[in-house]
């Protein structure tokens, strides 16, 4: 599934949807309007997410899977019915594959701790490689790269073209079968590219290695089917899709979340403890040591049926037409480069660029005297930066609720940026 | 809030036409340290010419990629500490750290900060206050490598 295949002409009414967003009504300093471009680093949430957390705290607080009470039922029910939510809203048949985890960065290094100290062929260890790529954020190249020095694997990875794509040419010399593990980002956090993970991960499969994708940017934005992909594992996040922080996802396939050892041991995780030892329960309990974020999981149930009250196709087609208007508004202003692919095919909603002669610290703080909120630094990404010879790039990232009036204003802002810096 | 506020023409100046930039020997101790937030990187050297009476900052020099506050940030200070006794830069350096700290609320002086009390209007901008430390913490720490290099290199190895 990519940006560029949705013909979607469905749509859904922005005004009426940014009410239910509370946070877009207020004004910052100087009595100024919010322009929230920065829903890539965190999306804003609606309503009914903050209802259902309130709700939560309110009338069913108790912890889950435990409590022989009334609240404890409700809890656990909750908790559980949250579960199934986000399993079909990601296409996945089984809620037993859904495990919750504390965030994206979470569930891909559960992934890469657990192949550390499986038993048998999936064991990462000397000679063996795992291949990632040059523009994932940092949180899915620190945990492989753990992963390698305490094994002794090899790290490798895919280059990138100059437009910004996956240089796809040496895929047969990088996809060996010496390659254990294979890990994508699905689209990309700031370059914006929508990676085929589909074709990787039929390559990855021919070798016998594991595909991991990194979807914290993907299902925000795109119709995600986790089967679709050829994943083995999908990890993504809750705040990225108006969810709340402090939840987040790994979905697995059923006989490896069986196969694979625990990654956490403590309370939930257990079939039975005895002071020689102790048996797992089965997945995803077995993933799930400790009390587990409740009210977030249950906030992120709530966001899974928000986005499919819009219809992901709908927002996905809204994306991908502000991303479209956001590129050609980039274009008009001289001085000003998208790093990343600079049409709106096979692209996400994340584009940063860089204003020649100012530094992005220094264009986000103009654009924040005016309302607009971006994101300026590595965007957790420095080696994508270093690709293109930056240090640094500023980001506008649109999300579900993002007008193009909005995208005017940051444009009206850069142009203000270049007079204040004098490089206009 | 205003940008004014924050970008004094001081700062604007020393950002376009930075002091004392470039590496330059002989020097005692160099560091190198980044901003994790957005990638700012500076490689410092320190070099100290030592009498009886105590060290005095010889030379600082730099290289450094960043934004307008801490370019104009490592300018200011280069002109402040080069040619003072270590003990009154590092005064300096608690002074400015103060001003940095003190959520607009320190009224800086003039007579001693000299150029860097047009970094007042930083401390008022949370997110900037790093940008402005940057330079100033790496001079820190390589004027404390230098001091106590001849008795524990392993120390900072």
């Amino acid at each position: 599934m990519t940006t560029g295949m949705i013909a979607a002409t469905v749509g859904y009414d922005v005004e009426r949807v940014r009410a239910d967003f509370p946070i877009l009504a207020r004004r910052l300093a100087d009595d100024r309007p919010l322009v929230y471009l920065d829903s890539a680093n965190t999306s804003q949430k609606p309503e009914q997410v903050l209802r259902a957390l309130d709700e939560h705290y309110r009338w069913r607080n108790s912890n889950v899977g435990r409590a022989v009470h009334q609240l404890g039922d409700a809890a656990t029910a909750d908790y559980e019915a949250a579960r199934a939510t986000v399993a079909t809203f990601v296409g996945a048949t089984d809620p037993a594959e859904v495990v919750f985890t504390k965030n994206a960065s979470e569930s891909l290094n559960l992934v890469a701790g657990v192949l550390a100290w499986a038993d048998g062929a999936r064991r990462v260890g000397p000679g063996d490689e795992v291949v990632i790529t040059e523009m994932e954020h940092h949180s899915n190249i620190v945990p492989w790269q753990l992963l390698c020095e305490r094994t002794g694997a090899t790290l490798r990875w895919f280059g990138l073209t100059d437009e910004g794509r996956l240089d796809l040419s040496g895929v047969d010399a990088l996809i060996t079968e010496r390659t254990k593990v294979v890990s994508v980002a699905w689209v990309s956090n700031m370059l914006g590219t929508v990676n085929p993970v589909a074709d990787i991960a039929r390559r990855a499969h021919e070798v016998g290695a594991l595909v991991v994708v990194d979807g914290s940017q993907a299902v925000p934005q795109l119709p995600v089917d986790v089967a679709g992909t050829g994943a083995d594992f999908v990890a993504f996040t809750g705040h990225k899709m108006v969810g709340p922080t402090g939840i987040g996802v790994l979905w697995g396939r059923r006989e490896l979340l069986e196969e694979l050892p625990p990654f956490l041991g403590g309370g939930s995780m257990i079939e039975t403890v005895r002071m020689e030892g102790s048996t797992w329960a089965p997945p995803p309990a077995k993933y799930e040591a400790g009390t587990p974020p409740i009210a977030e999981a249950i906030g992120l149930g709530a966001a899974a049926d928000y986005l499919s009250g819009l219809g992901m196709a709908a927002v996905a087609a809204h994306e991908h037409a502000i991303t479209a208007y956001t590129l050609e508004g980039l274009r008009s202003i001289s001085g000003v480069s998208v790093l990343g692919p600079t049409e709106a095919v096979d692209r996400g909603g994340a584009v940063s660029f860089v204003v020649d002669g100012v530094h992005p610290h220094d264009v986000s703080q103009v654009l924040d005297s005016y309302g607009v909120a971006v994101r300026a630094g590595h965007h957790c990404a420095k080696p994508a930066h270093r690709r293109f010879g930056v240090q640094s790039s500023t980001r506008a990232s649109a999300y579900l609720y993002t007008t193009k009036t909005e995208i005017d204003t940051l444009v009206d802002g850069i142009h203000r940026v270049r007079k204040y810096f004098k490089v206009a | 809030m205003s940008l004014d506020a924050l970008y004094q023409e001081i700062i604007l100046d020393h950002y376009r036409r930075p002091h004392h930039a470039g590496l330059r020997e002989p020097y005692d101790a160099e560091t190198r340290h980044v901003n994790p937030t957005c990638g700012d990187e500076i490689t410092l050297r320190v070099h100290l010419s030592g009498t009886t009476a105590g060290d005095t900052v010889a030379d600082v020099s730099y290289d450094a990629e960043g934004c307008s506050i801490s370019q104009a940030s490592v300018s200011v200070m280069s002109d402040l500490v080069i040619g003072k006794p270590v003990a009154d830069a590092m005064t300096l350096h608690d002074e400015f750290l103060t001003l940095m700290q003190g959520r607009g609320a320190v009224e800086p002086d003039e007579d001693t900060l000299e150029d860097a009390v047009a970094f007042a209007g930083v401390a008022k901008f949370p997110a900037r206050i790093k940008c402005a430390l940057l330079g100033w913490m790496a001079w820190k720490d390589a004027v404390a490598q230098a001091t106590r290099a001849p008795m524990s290199k392993e120390e900072t190895a």
